[in-house]
């Protein structure tokens, strides 16, 4: 049950991620530069989302050796991607000793029909949704952190703020819903009902909410703060734009102080090429990695 | 934030070196000192902060801001270098080994007082104006030294506000 005295104290981690940036690393040497530039912790892998997207094939989880080395590299807590509903890749990050999994829709799903029962690790998860009954359901099966979806390795960030305003709008809608209305909503959004019960009380998740897929710029996250994200993984925008450390410093800045348009001005100069984007409608549907999981 | 608000006390989320002329008392909270100290010194808060503290501002440091407050840090590097204690970087290990206990905390309050240890830090040893308010499985958990306090728990995780009122008692 998520109710746990394990699950509190990994939402409670999660806390301590607020306001900060999440960046993607592929090496020892990029995570040096990701904590160096003030990233709240890392993700390790072996392929950004923009390569995965380009080669093509089936992305699977990061090689062991490839997160030690990464895990010996900085003091950050470090995250790791398993496939969906993929037991076995989970187990062997958890006997790693990873900080946090991320059951990540930019690796080819294990499982079409069930995602991981995150209940049975003592390690917290992260997962990717749309939408507040995909929050939800993933908060049922026991994460302790969300994140938007977006679309992974496009640069291109529409996707989530659609998914970072589809949530929040839900959220102001149910705090002005009557107790009578909730089982209701609850049914037609494929969500707990104890959770859209939390929801409904509290006005927000009952565990942090981050914004990924598609954040490029200070601006991009800046401007995922101001809709509501408590912090910001960046994926590719950093590795993949023309000056990394420069990439990655302003962005931590931009997050820190998305609602302070001179610092945002001042961060966001001579940065040099930002990750060349992708258009969503030039994606074919069934590449889109948002609509993998439900 | 909204302890500060349930006991009725003023706030203010300091975010520039500017903010620091404008409150009494600071609270560090937890976080990746990592992380923040990184920032501190980027926007040159640092100095400012060592500063206030010197002068005999309260200060109150949680988990990473008990890191942050202490001279020596082992497993990473002081920040702002002014507690005389010796302070262990995620002695506990990873997330795995995070955990939650309770103690009566004499100083503190009568009560027992709920304790929220993710990734915490222990206290490996304190200089002779350091004194040690409560130990958990052997290791120091809460030091005071003058006007500063530093915990290894989060008091802020949890509904108790026995800690916070201590704190302000003490303003």
């Amino acid at each position: 049950m998520y109710k746990t005295e394990q699950w509190e104290l990994n939402k409670n981690l999660a806390q301590m991620l607020k306001g900060g940036v999440i960046m993607d690393v592929t090496n020892p040497e990029q995570a040096k530069i990701a904590e160096e530039a003030g990233a709240v912790a890392v993700m390790a892998l072996e392929r950004v989302p923009s390569d995965i997207r380009k080669q093509g094939g089936v992305a699977r989880m990061s090689d062991p050796k490839m997160i030690k080395e990464i895990q010996a590299a900085v003091s950050i807590p470090v995250m790791a991607k398993a496939r969906i509903g993929h037991i076995a890749e989970a187990q062997i990050l958890e006997a790693l000793k990873i900080d946090y999994i991320d059951e990540s829709e930019v690796l080819t799903p294990a499982d079409d029909m069930y995602h991981l029962d995150k209940t049975q690790f003592k390690v917290p998860f992260v997962c990717g949704a749309r939408n507040i009954g995909e929050a939800l359901r993933r908060i049922g099966e026991g994460a302790s952190m969300i994140r938007t979806k977006g679309e992974a390795g496009t640069g291109n960030v529409v996707e989530a703020v659609r998914h970072m305003r589809a949530m929040q709008s839900e959220i102001k809608r149910l705090t002005t819903m009557g107790h009578e209305e909730l089982m209701t909503y609850a049914k037609d959004n494929g969500a707990p009902f104890e959770l859209v019960e939390y929801v409904a009380e509290n006005g927000k998740l009952p565990v942090v909410n981050f914004a990924a897929g598609g954040i490029a710029t200070p601006a991009d996250a800046a401007l995922m703060m101001q809709l509501g994200s408590e912090g910001v993984f960046v994926g590719s925008g950093i590795f993949k734009s023309s000056n990394p450390k420069v990439m990655a410093r302003a962005i931590v800045k931009a997050t820190a102080y998305y609602n302070q348009p001179e610092i945002l001005a001042e961060v966001s100069e001579g940065l040099g090429e930002a990750m060349k984007g992708i258009e969503i409608s030039e994606i074919a549907p069934e590449n889109l990695m948002a609509q993998r999981g439900w | 934030m909204s302890a500060l608000e349930k006991i009725g006390a003023n706030r203010l989320i300091v975010k520039t070196a500017a903010d620091l002329d404008k409150i009494d008392a600071l609270i560090i909270p937890g976080g990746e000192s990592t992380t923040v100290s990184r920032l501190l010194n980027i926007f040159g808060m640092t100095e400012p902060i060592r500063k206030r503290i010197k002068d005999g501002m309260p200060v109150w440091g949680t988990c990473a801001g008990m890191i942050l407050l202490a001279k020596n840090v082992l497993g990473g590097e002081p920040c702002l270098g002014v507690m005389d204690v010796t302070v262990r970087r995620n002695a506990y290990g990873r997330q795995t080994e995070s955990f939650k206990s309770s103690a009566v905390i004499p100083e503190i309050s009568e009560a027992p007082v709920p304790l929220v240890f993710i990734r915490a830090p222990w206290v490996e040893s304190v200089g002779g104006n350091v004194k040690i308010l409560c130990e958990i499985n052997g290791h120091i958990a809460a030091v005071r030294e003058n006007n500063m306090l530093a915990t290894a728990f989060h008091p802020e995780l949890t509904s108790s506000t026995a800690a916070l009122e201590y704190f302000l008692r003490r303003i």
